[in-house]
């Protein structure tokens, strides 16, 4: 590391980092522990947030107190986190209400139509003919 | 006549800042060019807004992104305690029904992000109608009460942005 920082510097970099080590450990720990692909499912989406969120944090500072300017890459690398994140969980959550969970084993919605990934393709062909007749 | 060299200002605003940030330093060049792709982009993808939506509240927009990163940290030190000091057996995981008062797609994908992004819930699927989200909680035992807080915190003002 750079030896034309202070110490105070340093340390609170330190901090960042351990904090976001600590946090990323955690939501890998979680991976092993947790019983059931659902519950497994939360783990990652905890070391996307505070784990790499701190160390971009610690990056930025780095820059900053280091090399003198603002660094903006971070703050890109985190839109993009959080434009993809969500979708693959999503895709993980839908791939197994597929494959292991049954109809009756989660609350209905309350509309009179099904969650989408239960509506075989005939119902919502009627529908959605239905809706367009409405309309 | 602006209207038809810049159909849509924000996006035009937003890919010149986010170039400017890839390119992570600011110059005339740098400046041009994010121009040039502020305003070819959105002319070369307006087929694909038809109906996008106005921002009715761009200032509750500021409010919304600090309510979620202090959800966020929060959350995160909640869930490390779940995962670390609860047993598997103690845990009480729950689906939850969420009946939306949103309509505007955009606005029910930016909410479905949020619920995935804070740490604790994970949307999984939303009905065929589009008028409610099923959410997984890791650690629920008052699924109710997540539900409340999802559409007090997140859904109200999502609301108030986009409807």
């Amino acid at each position: 590391m750079s030896t034309d920082m202070a110490l105070w510097q340093e340390i609170v970099l330190a901090v960042f980092l351990v904090t976001a080590g600590i946090f990323g450990l955690v939501g890998s720990f979680g991976l092993i522990k947790l019983p059931d692909p659902m519950t497994r499912l939360h783990a990652p989406t905890k070391a996307t947030t505070l784990g790499v969120g701190g160390v971009l944090i610690a990056s930025m500072l780095y820059f900053f107190f280091a090399k003198g300017h603002l660094s903006f890459h971070e703050l890109m690398i985190t839109l993009f986190l959080f434009l993809t994140a969500p979708i693959t969980a999503h895709f993980l959550a839908k791939a197994n209400l597929h494959t292991n969970v049954a109809r009756d084993e989660v609350p209905p919605p309350t509309g009179d139509r099904p969650w989408a990934g239960f509506e075989s393709d005939e119902a919502r062909r009627i529908a959605e003919e239905q809706a367009s007749k409405g309309a | 006549m602006i209207g038809r060299i810049l159909p849509h200002p924000l996006l035009t605003l937003t890919l010149v800042v986010v170039w400017q940030m890839l390119v992570n330093y600011v110059s005339l060049g740098t400046l041009v060019f994010g121009l040039i792709l502020g305003i070819v982009i959105p002319l070369i993808t307006a087929p694909y807004w038809p109906d996008r939506p106005r921002l009715k509240n761009p200032a509750m927009i500021v409010e919304f992104i600090l309510v979620v990163l202090w959800d966020i940290v929060v959350a995160n030190i909640v869930v490390a305690k779940t995962i670390l000091f609860t047993r598997n057996t103690a845990m009480h995981p729950a689906w939850v029904s969420i009946p939306l008062d949103l309509r505007t797609p955009e606005a029910i994908t930016v909410l479905a992000g949020t619920i995935t992004m804070t740490p604790g819930t994970v949307s999984s699927d939303v009905a065929a109608d589009g008028r409610s989200l099923l959410v997984h909680c890791l650690d629920a035992p008052d699924p109710d009460a997540v539900r409340d807080e999802i559409k007090q915190r997140y859904e109200r003002r999502l609301k108030e942005i986009f409807e």
